[in-house]
């Protein structure tokens, strides 16, 4: 493994000439994003920030709001529905009503949103202010998911210091906005990220997700409504009242607008976090960017999309990287994190460790969830342990079409997706790798494939009989 | 996470425990105030209970049944409310752990760059050693230095076998982990994110 190869040819290390979108090659986000005490807001003014916060404030809320549905800035945090639509849902009037940053970036393969939060926190604040005007919102809470130590100690600093400029608390820089912002640490759960989940752990409890609809908007912490945005969605905010929505729907595609944070992982040689014009093609991102895979390995299979997502061939290479393009080639782009896997990794154990993930993770409250993860992750044991016949591959397959849909939240679909497009699509190697390690151990482990399998309740019933009538006789 | 069975056998005429008496629960005054401060932050005093576990695991070592009691004491709720929290969430301990969590990642990133190895290796180079609290862990967030491991919050990586012994050296050491390999100094990956060389970040010190 490489993990910090120089640069190839066409990755220039050296920054080139500024994109149409303004310095730093285009990057919004990501623009000098390490420049030394940036995470101070020393630094952060004088690079201009706050200055979209101002602005902001000298609109009414709506005019922001109207800004913010210009964009066509869709949620970064895994499902993309748009920003602006989010907030419209939202009561009017004078009711209490809540934003919720989602800052438990637990989706494997994604770590974007910890990149910003440690170089650029008030970034991130300034956002979550400016929402929260447009949303006539007057509470905040970032739920950052415990692991993140460093990252919650920086964001801690970063709210001191924003609260003792005025542009948290009571009246923001003079205005008639007032706005309180509590970090929450997590405590390690992925279900948290789940926005419901998220919701019952805020407010203490196990992070059971909860019934939709109603939705967040309507109905959500404390039963008040609830705007809840990923990360790298709100972050966005700043740049799109600096820029103003329609240029910033300019960047991207029509549908997709704007740059997005891709975190490339696995069999590539310059994993790391890329900001990207939607519709790049995938191709660019995963060899011109993050360098492909090692000397002589070719792509086997690439999660999209972090590793709920169904897994892409390197036959889908070329298709661009944006919300619809992905979906057409059946699978998401969900956080934006690409899992890349090369052809030396046998896929059953991709598949293994994908499952395993899920079991755990489930919260145990719906049973095709708790019940198709456990199963799943029994039935690929018992592939690698040479135990498997290939019609378990059905089996598989049906388990996860079982889940789709059918409980409260989207854990179970995030296991079920890859794992069925895995079987889909490497169903040649997934027998031959039970054939093989059937025959490991002298076949030992091996089921009798002489008899035919019992399908059905007759079949099993047969099987009754013949074993009461063995025992009679 | 699917909830806990109990240990031993279970007393059905037990009544059970009710809110903690504030005269008979002692608190250590600190941890009081700590959490009578997480509770003023929320409209509801019930959202602080993770913070308030955790800062009571901080002075603990775990979420011991008396640790309970006392954020059960001071929140004014029932310890079962607590308990059933503590069992929903990975970084809360339900038993006496080493002093320095190191979470090793074995997701499918880190896994797919030798992860596997890399934990077993901590793990039977920790051995029994109660200062350390091993454990294979869901994605830390930072693929982009796997194969990668959490050192008492500190992320370190990409991690080689032959790091596994200086790790827990300076683990042993309380001094900074692997100063070389955190992941605090790293510029970003992108290339034209920086339009000009800036210099490596400061490393996080030992906690």
């Amino acid at each position: 493994m490489s993990a910090g190869d120089p640069g190839t040819p066409g990755t220039p290390a050296a920054p080139g000439p500024p994109g149409p979108a303004g310095p730093a090659g285009g990057r919004l986000l990501l623009a000098d994003i390490d420049e030394p005490g940036l995470s101070t807001r020393e630094v952060y003014e004088r690079r201009g920030g706050y200055e979209s916060l101002r602005r902001a404030l000298e609109m009414e809320p709506e005019g922001v709001l109207g800004q913010i549905e210009a964009s066509v800035l869709r949620g970064r945090g895994g499902a993309g529905f748009q920003m602006g639509k989010k907030i419209s849902f939202l009561p009017k009037g004078p009711i209490e009503k809540y934003l919720v940053c989602n800052a438990d970036e637990s989706e494997p393969g994604t770590f974007k949103d910890r990149e910003l939060m440690q170089k650029s926190p008030h970034m991130l604040i300034e956002g979550i202010v400016i929402a929260s005007y447009a949303a006539g919102v007057g509470r905040a809470f970032i739920y950052i998911r415990g692991e993140y130590v460093w990252q919650a100690e920086v964001l801690e600093g970063a709210l001191r210091e924003a609260r003792e400029a005025g542009y948290i608390g009571e009246r923001v820089l003079g205005s008639s906005h007032s706005l309180s912002l509590v970090l929450h640490r997590g405590a390690g759960a992925y279900i948290c990220g789940e926005e419901t989940g998220l919701l019952d752990s805020l407010e203490g409890k196990r992070g059971n997700p909860r019934l939709k609809p109603p939705f967040p908007a309507i109905q959500g912490l404390y039963q008040g409504p609830t705007l809840i945005n990923n990360v790298e969605t709100l972050a966005t905010v700043p740049a799109i009242v600096r820029m103003g929505g329609e240029e910033y729907a300019h960047l991207g595609t029509e549908t997709s607008t704007g740059t997005k944070l891709v975190s490339i992982s696995g069999h590539v040689r310059r994993p790391g976090n890329y900001e990207i014009e939607l519709g790049t093609p995938s191709r660019e991102i995963i060899y011109g960017l993050a360098g492909g895979p090692g000397e002589g390995r070719e792509v086997k299979c690439w999660f999209p999309g972090g590793s709920s997502a169904p897994v892409l061939t390197a036959d889908d290479l070329d298709t661009p990287y944006d919300f619809d393009s992905m979906a057409r080639a059946g699978s998401m782009l969900g956080s934006g994190a690409i899992i890349v896997v090369d052809d030396t990794t046998p896929i059953v154990d991709v598949a293994l460790k994908v499952a395993r993930f899920y079991r755990h993770e489930s919260c145990g409250k719906c049973t095709p969830c708790r019940e198709g993860t456990n199963w799943t992750v029994k039935m690929l044991e018992r592939i690698k342990a040479g135990e498997a016949t290939a019609q378990d591959l059905d089996v598989i397959a049906s388990a996860q079409t079982n889940i789709i849909g059918h409980c409260l939240c989207v854990l179970g679909d995030a296991m079920a997706m890859p794992i069925g497009s895995i079987v889909e699509k490497f169903r040649g190697e997934l027998e031959r790798t039970i054939e093989e390690a059937g025959r490991i151990g002298g076949g030992a482990n091996a089921p009798d494939l002489t008899t035919p399998a019992v399908t059905g309740r007759g079949a099993l019933l047969a099987e009754q009989t013949r074993a009461t009538e063995s025992a009679h006789a | 996470m699917n909830g806990a069975r109990p240990s031993g056998p279970v007393d059905f005429d037990k009544p059970p425990a009710g809110i903690p008496d504030p005269a008979t629960t002692a608190v250590p005054a600190e941890l009081r105030e700590e959490i009578e401060g997480l509770m003023s932050l929320y409209p509801d005093r019930r959202s602080a209970a993770l913070p308030a576990l955790a800062a009571a695991q901080r002075r603990h070592g775990w979420c011991s049944p008396e640790a309970i009691e006392q954020v059960a004491c001071v929140m004014r709720v029932t310890p079962a409310e607590l308990d059933a929290v503590v069992t929903f969430y990975d970084m809360l301990e339900r038993e006496p752990v080493g002093r320095c969590a190191i979470y090793v990642c074995t997701n499918i990133s880190c896994s797919l760059r030798g992860a596997d190895a890399l934990y077993e290796a901590v793990r039977e180079a920790a051995g029994e050693d109660p200062e350390f609290n091993v454990r294979a862990f869901e994605c830390l967030g930072a693929c982009d230095i796997a194969p990668m491991a959490s050192v008492g919050g500190v992320y370190v990586g990409p991690l080689e076998l032959e790091d596994v012994g200086r790790l827990l050296q300076d683990v042993r050491a309380r001094g900074p982990v692997l100063p070389e390999k955190q992941l605090a100094r790293r510029l970003v990956a992108d290339p034209r994110a920086n339009s000009r060389e800036f210099p490596e970040h400061a490393i996080q010190e030992e906690r």
